[in-house]
């Protein structure tokens, strides 16, 4: 008896979970194409970038967790001397979750000083931020950082 | 959006040489072109897509901003103090609309 009970409750916990699983495919949230991914962030690299990013030099000042996804606080700065014949020239900025994957990119020069932005981004949910960093010599850096998000910054 | 206003913050007094911090925030809705109003149409984007930033007539930093950028959009960078001189932070909007600040840096 106990037993047949419990079969029985696990085939429905398990019928329960799937018709779930379609509800959220039909209902649009698990829709392929909604958000960008990393390979539409990579394809927007390809597009704005020339060369092969590597790691280094950047770092990044963004919340591990952001409560609110309509305005997170973004930083970063590249190291670099910021002389007429070294600098950063060109930072982008890509989010991988949002519906489309550039943020902004940032023109520096060598008057800059040094290669440092803050601002505030949207972000519709738990993704990964990515820095994309031109030097004037033709090299090209690359650093990725993770931010959970409690409320998506997409309403409407 | 009646009020779009800019607002720059750069220290008024610099040594020559020293790296000083420029702050702007612009008030601006931001409209992303994907937020749909009560008749269910999509709301037409409207955002602030560039800023600049120039000193005595040179550009020293410019940015270019997506839909991704918050309302009221907030950006804080830094430019080597080295002459006098004057600041033109300009904003340009979808359409080609400019919102211009001007301000004054003595560098001693």
């Amino acid at each position: 008896m106990t037993e047949t009970q419990l079969t029985l409750s696990r085939r429905q916990a398990l019928k329960g979970a799937s018709a779930f699983a379609l509800t959220l495919v039909a209902a649009g949230f698990l829709a392929p194409g909604a958000h960008a991914d990393a390979a539409a962030v990579d394809a927007a690299i390809k597009k704005l970038v020339k060369g092969t990013p590597e790691e280094g030099k950047i770092k990044m000042d963004l919340p591990q967790i952001a409560e609110n996804g309509n305005t997170v606080p973004v930083a970063f700065e590249v190291e670099s001397p910021m002389s007429k014949d070294d600098y950063v020239k060109t930072v982008h900025l890509f989010a991988e979750g949002n519906p489309s994957p550039e943020v902004a990119s940032f023109y520096f020069t060598p008057q800059s000083g040094m290669a440092r932005a803050s601002t505030r981004m949207r972000m519709a949910g738990t993704q990964n931020v990515v820095v994309v960093a031109e030097m004037s010599n033709g090299k090209v850096y690359m650093a990725k950082q993770q931010v959970k998000v409690t409320i998506g910054g997409c309403g409407g | 959006m009646a009020n779009i206003k800019p607002r720059v913050r750069i220290p008024r007094k610099a040594k020559a040489g020293e790296v000083v911090e420029i702050k702007s925030l612009i008030e601006h809705k931001m409209e992303t072109g994907q937020r749909k109003g009560k008749d269910g149409k999509k709301i037409p984007r409207k955002i602030i897509n560039r800023f600049e930033c120039k000193f005595e007539g040179d550009l020293v930093f410019a940015s270019d901003w997506h839909p991704a950028i918050s309302a009221n959009p907030y950006l804080a960078f830094h430019m080597r103090a080295e002459k006098t001189g004057e600041f033109e932070f300009k904003w340009i909007e979808d359409g080609g609309a400019e919102y211009v600040k001007k301000a004054k840096m003595t560098v001693s």
